[in-house]
């Protein structure tokens, strides 16, 4: 599915990603732990395809082709999603019109033709019901005046449409009261499919509960420098990023 | 001897004088025509250096001579140009500033006088008479002036004490390839009485192969006491095109004023918005959007005078300009001292797509009344890089991207047009300004996607 070897990228030439290596196989789930400041979004940024953050060194492989040289809408087009830690409020864009405009890209990409727009509306306003977003969102600018769980949800809703192959949560977490959590957490977990992969990206251990990884890797300084199993991550909760650094000195 | 003739007059002013004094008149509107001649004549031709030109260059008028008149027209298919799909308005139709009565209905509704002067009959020529030029300024404004000095066709649109017009009227003025090199002269009267109610909607248009024509176009407006009328102003022509339009408006006791304008650029485009609460509690409500590219131009200057108290004024601009187009926004909104309780805001805001893009955006306050709430704002940006982004991150082109970001733009005042049938016409011709390329507009478009679908908010 995934493949990032000896991944380096710069910031404003700054050194963030220092050598990052990382495996997806299909159907995993793996989730990123590590400290602030440690590079977790900046690698969802990287792999999506962000202006501004550029790849130093290294090779990223999705589904067997390089997407390094890829515009960020071809990435999404091959089935790569990155779900925002703050998705973007853009007022006087439908919510319909912005999903369609998403959903008829990768059709059009896959030689199909764009939907028709009733069948359309017919499955987005599911989706709505799916993530207990009300259908008048639909009709609202994108995420215009959402709240953060809102956002979030809409995030997921758009997960389920397009149903992409590699799933990237960039700190979905953050911001969610525990009712919100539940939902979105409970989108995820209905998507996990043998064919489909999701990279977590978190600070806290609590969206694992909810979502339970096969992998947990700690990134900090740029590479990954401690993989396990779901275990890790409560590790982490209970001593903290700290005991890791030592143990790696 | 005049103070002016004296003086050197400009080339344009000059030609100009001779050319309105060559055209045939009645005779009717002597009184106007001869004051608007004399503030014509003693009015400067503006250079960069006089304040309210500063940022539109009347050069073109110089290198060429738009003082003689339009050749006869000949015109199939006209309506295809002007023509809005369920509006189900009064058409009065005016092709280089002549009437065609041929594409224009003729309209009889009780209390309601709604004709072009050629036809009209003598009552409406008088009462037309009693009021033109009594609302245009003169004093600043050249064009006016010489629009003033012009006066013979036209159209008459008053109401009486009470009466709603049933249907709106749609003026259209037609520039076409005839008029090549040529001026033509347009104006408006609208007089509403107590309580009454109207929609005008005044529509500019050229064919495709019309250039260079200049059209000079003055309306004036004065409304009674608790009355209300909705104006639209579109101006679709030609990229070629000048146009000089004054609108001037008189606003009397608790009447409403509500007005979009909607601009794409010319060769050079200047519209000069002038509206007087002259009496307390009335409203003033102004959305305009304005889109030049290519090397095009618009200008607008809209100056709103508060005179009496508790008055309201809401003033919405937004533009995009594209390429190595520019863009000129002076909003004045003007507080005088008996304007207590004034509520005014203005805002404008600005979208420059392009490196080579020009805007130049200047709100004035001026305020001699302390217990006020006055408010303006302007911005001036590009595309958001973040919105942008999150678009393509959901597969969707940098270039549909971008398209989708700037119709948003002004997407939220077309959405606030109350007549659907104007609004359905007006998002593909303004979507249309991005982008010729339909499959970049398609999702923008499609009425099942928006807000737009279920009439206004």
């Amino acid at each position: 599915m995934l493949s990032i070897k000896n991944l380096q990228a710069k910031v404003e030439e700054k050194d963030i990603l220092k050598g990052l290596n990382l495996d997806v196989k299909p159907g995993e789930v793996h989730a990123i732990m590590g400290p602030n400041g440690a590079g977790k979004s900046t690698l969802g940024n990287v792999l999506s395809g962000r202006d501004g953050y550029t790849v130093t060194g290294g090779e990223v492989s999705f589904l067997g082709k390089n997407i390094l040289d890829m515009e960020a809408e071809e990435r999404a087009r091959e089935g790569l999603f990155l779900a925002f830690q703050y998705p973007v409020e853009i007022p006087g864009v439908s919510n319909l019109e912005f999903l369609k405009a998403s959903v008829d890209a990768a059709r059009l990409h896959r030689g199909e033709e764009a939907m028709d727009s009733m069948t359309f509306l017919k499955l987005a306003r599911e989706k709505c019901k799916a993530v207990n977003l009300d259908q008048n969102f639909l009709k609202r600018g994108v995420n215009e005046g959402f709240s953060g769980g809102e956002k979030k949800r809409n995030e997921i809703m758009q997960m389920m449409l397009l149903e992409p192959k590699l799933c990237i949560l960039d700190e979905t977490d953050s911001g969610l009261d525990i009712d919100a959590l539940q939902v979105v957490a409970e989108g995820v977990n209905s998507q996990r499919d043998p064919n489909r992969s999701f990279i977590i990206v978190t600070h806290y251990q609590r969206l694992l509960d909810y979502i339970v990884p096969d992998f947990v890797h700690v990134l900090a300084d740029g590479k990954i420098v401690k993989s396990g199993g779901k275990e890790l991550a409560l590790e982490l909760e209970e001593k903290g990023y700290g005991w890791i650094e030592n143990e790696g000195a | 001897m005049t103070e002016a003739s004296n003086a050197v007059l400009s080339p344009f002013t000059q030609s100009a004088l001779d050319f309105v004094k060559s055209l045939e008149v009645s005779g009717d509107f002597a009184e106007v025509r001869e004051s608007g001649m004399a503030a014509f004549e003693s009015l400067p031709f503006p250079t960069r250096k006089t304040e309210d030109w500063k940022y539109t260059s009347l050069h073109a008028l110089t290198t060429q001579d738009y003082n003689r008149p339009a050749d006869n027209f000949d015109l199939d298919n006209a309506s295809e140009l002007y023509e809005v799909d369920g509006l189900n308005a009064y058409q009065l139709v005016f092709i280089n500033g002549v009437f065609v009565s041929e594409l224009s209905d003729e309209i009889s509704e009780p209390g309601v006088s709604a004709t072009p002067l050629s036809v009209a009959n003598d009552a409406q020529r008088e009462l037309f008479k009693q009021h033109v030029g009594n609302i245009a300024e003169t004093r600043r404004n050249l064009f006016t002036a010489l629009n003033n000095a012009t006066v013979e066709e036209g159209v008459l649109l008053h109401v009486e004490k009470n009466v709603q017009l049933k249907k709106p009227i749609q003026v259209v003025n037609i520039t076409s390839a005839q008029g090549q090199n040529s001026s033509a002269f347009s104006r408006c009267l609208v007089v509403l009485e107590q309580q009454a109610e109207a929609t005008l909607i005044e529509q500019f248009v050229s064919t495709s192969e019309a250039q260079n024509i200049l059209l000079n176009q003055v309306t004036e407006i004065q409304i009674g006491d608790g009355a209300k009328l909705n104006h639209y102003r579109l101006h679709t022509e030609d990229e070629s095109s000048l146009h000089f339009g004054g609108v001037y408006v008189d606003l009397n006791r608790d009447s409403q004023f509500e007005s979009y304008q909607i601009a794409l650029g010319g060769k050079i485009k200047r519209l000069d918005v002038l509206v007087s609460h002259n009496q307390p509690g009335s409203h003033c409500e102004m959305k305009g959007v304005y889109l030049p590219k290519n090397n095009q131009h618009v200008d607008i200057h809209s100056y709103i005078e508060h005179i009496a108290a508790n008055c309201t004024t809401d003033e919405t601009y937004r533009g995009i300009m594209a390429d190595q187009s520019k863009a000129v926004f002076n909003g004045r909104i003007h507080i005088h001292p008996d304007a207590q309780k004034t509520l005014a805001n203005l805002s404008n805001k600005n979208l420059l797509l392009s490196n080579k893009a020009q805007i130049n955006s200047k709100p004035e306050l001026e305020i001699y009344a302390d217990d006020v709430r006055c408010a303006h704002g302007v911005t001036v940006a590009q595309l958001d890089d973040k919105a942008r982004f999150y678009l393509q991150s959901r597969g969707i082109s940098r270039q549909e991207a971008e398209i989708m970001l700037s119709f948003a733009f002004i997407n939220e005042l077309l959405e606030s047009i109350p007549l659907d049938a104007l609004r359905h016409k007006l998002r593909p011709l303004l979507a249309q300004q991005f982008t010729t390329n339909e499959s970049l507009t398609q999702h923008i478009l499609d009425e099942e996607n928006g807000v737009h679908s279920e009439g206004a908010q």
